[in-house]
Parts: structure tokens; sequence; C-alpha cells
């Protein structure tokens, strides 16, 4: 019950949030160049008819009342047409939340699985050569360009040997599961490395408090001691990290959809860019926006449930 | 760290004379790894006319797509072009993108940030949510919406990366300033009666660097990541200019003939991104911060 207030009161933090991202998109719109009614009818009606137009799609009223009438357009799920694919642009862009959402949480999925080994490794053998070599190695893929790991992939798993598909994102959700494959290491190994550093440094932390030397005295198991005890507690910075990293991951996302042919968010981003189909950018635009307003408001969700003293505040 | 360690810390100064070669010799080995790999590959760029006998634009018809070879060691693309070449000429377009995409947004987001921490009040709250907004947006995505109004090219990527990257450094030296602004030299220079600005600029923005400098070595490696990634979807530097992702997309049609085209210039991006992140490891260790590179 508490949790559904908190939830109500975030979702309703984000209106002015959600009211900011509209009135960016809406006036980048306006700085766009050229004259939407000269570009629609091809520079060749006449005045006549340009200002008949004008009145028709509102931009011979004031801006404010135009940015209104965007508002309450997109209220109704209405974002304008597609120059490039002459459909209604909430059309073209919702089938395509699932393959980011999905290749996403799948990214995040594989970073946290290989975080969470590493760093008890890592911290585990503090400043030894495996802990070294751990911390290397992140730094190594942290530097990596994904476009690049992602090629590198797809030339030796694809094209090589054969293993994984190298475009598309399959059918069914094990479909999605072996065509994802790709792609999502390719976000994982970016991300790991951030995760790494943080968990290891609090488990490093944790590590020598009184309670875990308390643990140790009762005689607990070594590996129950680190999962029960250490683990959970050194896990809430890193969901942190997690959160703040996300907006750069989804922005991440666009790169490695176009690497691997993912028909995502990303994707269409970077095909209505090159074709200058601004309607669907400015669509695109909000949609990324409450992407990442969404997998915030999710993770701060997620500090409650690992932590059961965080104030619900 | 215990108390006999930090009783060494307070009498080596006195003992040793502080020399620059000194200072040097105390760094973390992560720095002085850092360090001299960063050296490296600055030198690499400026003397790349040395180091190359071939031009990285205009490429030779009769030699297309070598492999690595004594004459070409990392082979030549479609264009006939010498990728050592290209790689060694993009140094100078790639260092030049990551260091002024940090540092020029670093100054103005630190100051506005340590303003914004110290007066609080209407302006603070201004910015706050020019930041929130920011924050929302992810960061890729829109870098590219301001691309489309400006058009590709690598000074209209300037520009959108400064219009935006501010906001992390605003962020940190803001979240510094309200920890600072209680502090007692802060309080003494106020009894003082010196003005804010001053307060601001001379007393508190040099303890708000640490943070800042830290981090900025990770954004360096981000931003350079940033420029190529835009430049491989043909938004950033446009060809034939030599920058490191624009040759890694350049090769994306060659990748099963001449994997060489594509894999050699991301070698030279890890290099230099491991470069600046170990200086960033080695500085947070000296400077007593946590280096964990956010975005």
């Amino acid at each position: 019950m508490r949790l559904m207030g908190y939830m109500i009161r975030r979702l309703l933090e984000m209106i002015p949030a959600l009211l900011g991202i509209t009135l960016i998109a809406f006036l980048f719109m306006k700085l766009l160049p050229g004259d939407p009614i000269t570009i629609l009818t091809g520079g060749k009606a006449s005045p006549e008819t340009i200002a008949a137009l004008r009145a028709q799609y509102g931009l011979d009223k004031p801006v404010y009342i135009q940015y209104l009438l965007f508002l309450v357009k997109a209220l109704h799920g209405d974002l304008g047409t597609s120059i490039l694919q002459r459909m209604p642009v909430t059309e073209l862009v919702l089938p395509r939340v699932g393959p980011t959402l999905f290749l996403l949480c799948y990214g995040g999925l594989i970073a946290v699985l290989l975080t969470i080994p590493l760093s008890i490794l890592s911290a585990m053998h503090a400043d030894k050569p495996v802990d070294h070599g751990i911390r290397i190695g992140g730094l190594v893929t942290f530097a990596m360009p994904s476009f690049w790991l992602g090629l590198l992939l797809i030339l030796l798993f694809g094209l090589k040997l054969g293993w994984f598909p190298i475009a598309g994102w399959g059918e069914g959700f094990f479909g999605h599961l072996y065509y994802l494959f790709l792609p999502s290491l390719t976000i994982g190994l970016f991300l790991a490395p951030i995760l790494i550093l943080s968990l290891r440094s609090s488990l490093l932390e944790i590590m020598g408090a009184e309670y875990v030397e308390a643990a140790r005295a009762k005689g607990l198991k070594p590996t129950r001691i680190m999962v029960k005890h250490v683990l959970r507690n050194a896990l809430i910075p890193t969901v942190t990290i997690l959160a703040v990293n996300i907006g750069w991951l989804v922005g991440g996302s666009v790169v490695i959809e176009t690497v691997f042919s993912i028909p995502g968010l990303g994707m269409l981003l970077v095909r209505s860019v090159l074709y200058r189909d601004y309607p669907t950018i400015l669509g695109l635009t909000i949609v990324f926006g409450i992407l990442v307003m969404v997998v915030n408001l999710l993770a701060d969700l997620s500090y409650a449930v690992i932590d059961p003293r965080v104030e619900v505040k | 760290m215990s108390v006999e360690d930090s009783n060494i810390l307070n009498v080596e100064p006195v003992l040793r004379r502080k020399t620059a070669l000194n200072s040097i010799r105390s760094w973390p080995i992560n720095l002085k790894i850092g360090t001299v790999i960063v050296t490296i590959i600055i030198l690499a760029g400026v003397f790349a006319p040395a180091l190359t006998p071939y031009n990285p634009i205009v490429g030779d018809f009769k030699s297309t797509l070598l492999p690595p070879n004594w004459e070409h060691p990392f082979g030549t693309d479609n264009l006939g072009r010498d990728v050592l070449a290209r790689v060694l000429y993009g140094t100078r377009i790639d260092l030049q993108i990551g260091l002024i995409m940090t540092y020029v947004p670093l100054v103005y987001g630190l100051m506005l940030g340590a303003i914004a921490g110290f007066l609080g009040g209407w302006f603070d709250r201004l910015l706050m949510r020019l930041v929130d907004i920011a924050i929302a947006f992810p960061f890729l995505v829109l870098i590219i919406v301001i691309m489309t109004v400006l058009g590709p090219g690598i000074h209209n990527m300037y520009i959108a990366v400064c219009a935006v990257g501010w906001t992390i450094y605003c962020r940190l030296a803001r979240a510094d300033m309200l920890v600072i602004r209680e502090q007692e030299y802060i309080l003494a220079a106020k009894a003082l009666g010196f003005g804010s600005w001053r307060i601001i600029f001379r007393h508190a923005i040099p303890n708000l660097l640490a943070p800042s400098l830290v981090f900025s070595m990770a954004d360096v490696v981000l931003c350079i990541l940033l420029a190529s990634s835009l430049s491989f979807l043909g938004m950033g530097v446009q060809p034939p200019t030599p920058e490191w992702g624009a040759i890694v997309a350049d090769g994306r049609d060659f990748l099963l003939s001449a994997w060489w085209i594509t894999t050699l210039p991301g070698i030279a991006i890890i290099v230099t991104g491991l470069g600046f992140s170990l200086i960033g490891v080695g500085l947070s260790t000296m400077l007593g911060q946590r280096y964990v590179p956010t975005v």
C-alpha cells in the first residue's frame, strides 16, 4: 500500500519532466530549416491555398497555441504522420518499442550476470593478480566502441563460425533470446566494467564491517556470508549506477540496433535522421524520454525490494 | 588507512625535498602507465607525417584492399589508402574531439554548478530543472536530434555536445558545493566580508575540482566513443577526414574480405581509452576519490 502511494506520487512527479520533454521536442521542430507548408506543396501552390493550409494545420496561430494543440494531439496518441512511410508516427513507433526494451533488459541482465561473480572474485582477492586482471580487462572493454565490438562479434560468431544470426530479432521469446544474444553481449560488456568497479569497492567496504565480522565469528560459511550479508548490502549503490547509466545505454542501443539490423526504435531514429523524416524524429524523441523516465522509476522501486529499510518518501 | 600510514604520509614531505621528479615517483603505477600511453598517442598524432610516408586522404588505386604487409603494416582500404596513415592522422582528430568535448563543457558546467550551489534560490531551481530535462533524454539521442537541426559535421558536433555535456559537471559541482558551503573556511571567508564571487572562485572552486577532474578522464573516453559512434552513423566527422569511427565504418562493407580496415582503428580507440582510464584510476587514488565512470 505504501509502495502504491509512492508509485502514484512518482508518476505525478513525471508530469513536469514530460512537459519539458515535449516542449523541447516541439521547439526543435520549430527550429528546423524549411517551412513545412512549402515542403508539403512543393512550393507550387497559390497564396490562398497556402493560407488555407496554414489555417488547417494551425500554423497561423501563435506559437504557444500551436504547442498546446500539439500537446492535445499527442495526448490522443497522435504524433503526426511520417513523411517517409506515409503512416501515423504512433503506428510506426509502437511496434518498435518491444525489440528495444528486450535488448536493453537482456543487455542489462548479461551485465549483472557478469558483474556479480566477477566483483565477488575481485573483492575476495583484492590487489592480487586475479583482481588486477579483472579490473584491467574491465577498463579495456569499457573503452571498446560498441559498433566495433558488434562488428567483430558478427565477423567471428556470425560469419566465420556461423553460430549466431547477424540480423533481425527472431520469432517468439526463445527466438529473441537467440537472435539478440550478440547485441546484448555487446551492451553487457560495456556496462559490466562500470558496475564491477562500483560493486567491488562497495563489497570491500562492507567486508570490513563489524556485522560481517560477527557473522564470521558465528561460524557461518564464507559463501553464505558473502551472499546473504555482504552482497545484498553492497548492491544498492550499484543499482544507482545502473539506473544513472540507463540513459547512456538507451543511446548506445541506437548504435547497436544499426549494427545488428534490429527493427527497434534506434534503427528507426537513424533512418529517419538520414531521410530527414522530422515527425518521426519528434515522436521518437518523446518515446525515448518516456523510456528513460520509466526505467529510472523501476530502479527506484527496486531499492525498496533490495533494502526494506529504504524510506519510500 | 591505519594510523601508522597517515603518520608516514605526514612526515614524508619534511624528509624529502619536493621536486617534480620526486612527485612523479610517488604517483600510483596506474597514473604512470596511463600518462606514458597518452603521451605516446599524442606524439604519434603530432609526428604522424614523419611516421608514415602515405597520404591519409588520397589513395593509390593500384593497391586496394591489401592485407597487412611490410609496406602497409595495417593494410590498405578499398580506395588504396594506407590504414596506418589514416589511423595516425585520425589521432589528431580524435584527441582534439575528446579533449574539447570534455574540457570546454567542464569549465562552465563546474562554474554554473558552483554558483547555483552557493547562491541557491531561483537560479539554482531554474538550472536544476534544465539539468533534469537534459538528463531525461538519452544523451546520444539528444545529440542526434540537435545534429539533425544543425546538420552533420565536426563543428556542429562540438556545438551539440557543448549544449548538453555541461550538465554532469554542473551536478557534480553543485552537490559538493552544498557540502562545502557549510564548512569553516567558507564561513571564515564570509566573516571576513569577502564577496560571494571571490568566495566561489578563489575558495570553493579549487576544492570542487577533484571529482570533476577524475570524472573528466572517463569523459574523454566516452566523448571519443560518442564522436566515433556519430561518425560511424554518418552524422559526425564527414569523409574523407580520417576519424577512427569513420574508418571502422569504411571497413564495414568489407568485413569478411578485409578485416583489417575495421579491426585496427578500433584498437587505437581502445588503447587511447585505456590510457585515459588508467590516468583516471590513478588520479582517483591520489586525490582520494572513487573512480566510477557513470554517465
